[in-house]
């Protein structure tokens, strides 16, 4: 009964929320639908990333590659062939691509499906790279991208990057493909996938034992994962209208570690609150990079102090707090349920 | 393309193969006795650049006291950095203490961004090694020579660290078996308090030269030497100190020989190493050197 319930609960949630994004596309400021739709990319890649770390516990670092790829394939997709004429201004694209222009929709699938294809080569080797090795592979990994983004002038428009992006992202497009990642990342985690994944994580030896097939599991992760850093790669291009090859470097990556670090390896729920919560961190410690006059004494804004303090954080949630907000505990409507049914039995007696 | 030519470049190859072989080194030597990547060592050697830069416009050292100074403060920074991030960690899960390393390695960048400023500063060349020797036909920097010359004598003093003395042996114990050695009366603390003093002074005397060949220096220049250093230490097999001097020199060539010869390829230089490194870790998961 429960289970139905609690599906009803979901549905009638996921309408409520829907109808805010509606009305906050229409009536909010452009700054906060900024916010919000950077909140949204972030917790697509934590939640993409916490498949690969917090559930299959493969230490992965190559999310900001998958992004790039995701990115630039959607990007070359679904600009328009002049506006491709007018970024491509020392070398021209190749053929097939100049004439090409084809809908959002389907750019972003195709830049995720070559993002999933990249996570595959990266989650093959696997069997072989285990742990730290497997960080530095996925890490080598993402940095080859950045430096062939950076030099195949014909296709990717070299270190210039593409510039001049339409505007498709808004709050229904992130949002949609934020809440399609949660629920496809949830149920993969609570199938019989997850469950050999988390085995995965546990113990190899005795997963592999158990007949889990570690190679197609664990490749499963990193093909998934890299399908929505993909999307989100593709949806944070469209948002901030320009693509920088090297905009996709370990800081990057380092910040989507934060996020899932936070909100606790192995917990969607997490994910998503920190994800939400460092979107909008990031903006409000801007004002200690403006000057500010504190009882007469004027402190210049000292830029870079942003990131100090984020750095910080980091280092107090790694140091004191090493289970992130949740730890792996998920948010479930029976547990809510269960605190009134408690609630009720003691008014009861 | 002339010999003296090809020997010119041989000799930078060798000089910046020494350079990233003792970054390496201190990569190494941290894994073996904690298991653990330190990805602040880059940031470490970018550090050094500064302690020197400070030794010399702020207190007015000399530039060879400088260079001592910082040798000493990286030293101390390293123990600090283990004290602080890695120490608390040690009994927890690995992936606690990989991601305090990167924590330390990002906080280490933006401090820096913070208190020295994003800004490319200019480090000082003292007169006496900028000279250039006309050995033959080939022109030879003094700079390359002394690089060479002072890697050697590390070295060596590093084999009689490790090979001949009470301390070496606690760390090639403690490479093997942390419990073991603990029991048989090692003190721990100790023995990982001096390996990071010696990775971070090695980090520095490499940063130095390398500040001494390319004389800029900024916030975040330790990133691509530092990892260029750990793929050379991956490769040579982790662990190994024959290992690290190897990939240290095989990267130093790759990267001096690619841009002299394949000018066009240049740009795919650091993809080149990490092709390089896939490559050996799948087929040689131990490296070249390292042990099974």
């Amino acid at each position: 009964m429960y289970r139905k319930k609690s599906f009803w609960f979901t549905v009638f949630f996921v309408v409520i929320f829907f109808l805010f994004i509606q009305y906050a596309q229409t009536h909010f400021d452009a700054y906060i639908i900024r916010i919000m739709n950077v909140a949204a990319i972030y917790v697509i890649l934590g939640v993409s990333l916490n498949l690969i770390n917090g559930f299959t516990g493969q230490f992965s670092l190559g999310h900001a590659g998958f992004m790039a790829i995701g990115a630039y394939a959607s990007a070359l997709l679904y600009m328009s062939p002049e506006l491709k004429v007018m970024n491509f201004f020392i070398k021209p694209l190749i053929w097939p691509l100049n004439q090409i222009q084809i809908p959002f929709f389907p750019a972003l699938l195709i830049g995720g499906l070559l993002a999933a294809c990249a996570g595959f080569l990266v989650g093959a080797p696997c069997m072989r790279v285990k742990g730290d090795y497997l960080a530095i592979v996925t890490y080598g990994f993402s940095e080859i991208i950045r430096v062939l983004f950076n030099n195949l002038q014909s296709i990717t428009n070299g270190p210039l990057g593409l510039k001049g992006l339409p505007t498709y992202t808004n709050l229904w497009w992130s949002w949609g493909w934020a809440i399609f990642t949660i629920f496809f990342i949830k149920r993969l985690i609570d199938s019989s996938y997850g469950r050999a994944l988390k085995a995965i994580r546990d113990n190899e030896e005795a997963a592999e034992a158990m007949g889990v097939n570690l190679f197609r599991h664990k490749t499963l992760a990193f093909v998934v994962g890299a399908f929505f850093a993909g999307i989100a790669g593709g949806l944070l291009g469209s948002l901030v209208m320009t693509i920088d090859p090297n905009a996709f470097n370990i800081m990057l990556t380092f910040q989507i570690v934060l996020i899932v670090l936070l909100g606790g390896l192995g917990s969607i729920t997490g994910t998503v609150i920190s994800g939400v919560l460092i979107a909008f961190l990031m903006e409000w410690l801007r004002i200690v990079e403006t000057p500010m006059k504190i009882f007469g004494f004027t402190i210049p804004g000292i830029s870079g102090m942003r990131m100090l303090i984020f750095s910080v954080i980091l280092m107090i949630a790694v140091l004191f707090f090493r289970h992130g907000i949740l730890g792996d505990r998920e948010f479930s409507w029976e547990s809510i349920f269960s605190i009134f049914k408690k609630r009720d039995s003691m008014e009861g007696e | 393309m002339s010999w003296t030519l090809f020997l010119q470049h041989l000799a930078n190859g060798i000089a910046l193969g020494f350079v990233f072989g003792l970054v390496a080194i201190g990569y190494t030597l941290v894994y073996g006795v904690v298991k653990l990547v330190n990805f602040a060592h880059g940031d470490i050697f970018m550090m050094a650049c500064f302690f020197v830069y400070y030794g010399i416009t702020l207190f007015s050292f000399p530039w060879w006291l400088s260079f001592v100074f910082a040798v000493f403060l990286t030293a101390l920074l390293g123990i600090s950095i283990e004290k602080v991030a890695y120490k608390p960690l040690r009994d927890a899960p690995r992936i606690s203490s990989l991601c305090s390393a990167i924590g330390m390695s990002f906080l280490l960048e933006n401090f820096a961004t913070v208190v020295f400023g994003g800004r490319q500063k200019a480090f000082y060349q003292p007169q006496v090694l900028n000279k250039t020797l006309n050995i033959g036909e080939i022109r030879i920097q003094l700079v390359t020579i002394v690089t060479i010359v002072v890697s050697i004598a590390a070295l060596l003093f590093l084999n009689y660290l490790v090979y001949k003395t009470k301390m070496g042996l606690a760390m090639r114990a403690l490479s093997h078996d942390f419990d073991t050695a603990r029991l048989m009366g090692i003190n721990v603390d100790r023995t990982i308090t001096f390996t990071f003093a010696v990775g971070s002074s090695l980090a520095a005397i490499s940063a130095i030269f390398w500040a001494l060949r390319y004389p800029q220096i900024w916030p975040f220049m330790g990133v691509f030497p530092g990892w260029r250093a750990f793929t050379a230490a991956i490769i040579g097999g982790v662990g190994s100190i024959k290992g690290a001097m190897t990939g240290g020199f095989l990267i130093g060539m790759i990267s001096i020989m690619l841009v002299a010869f394949l000018p066009d390829l240049a740009g795919y230089r650091d993809a080149f190493i990490f092709m390089m490194l896939v490559f050996v870790l799948l087929f040689r998961p131990t490296g070249l050197f390292g042990e099974a």
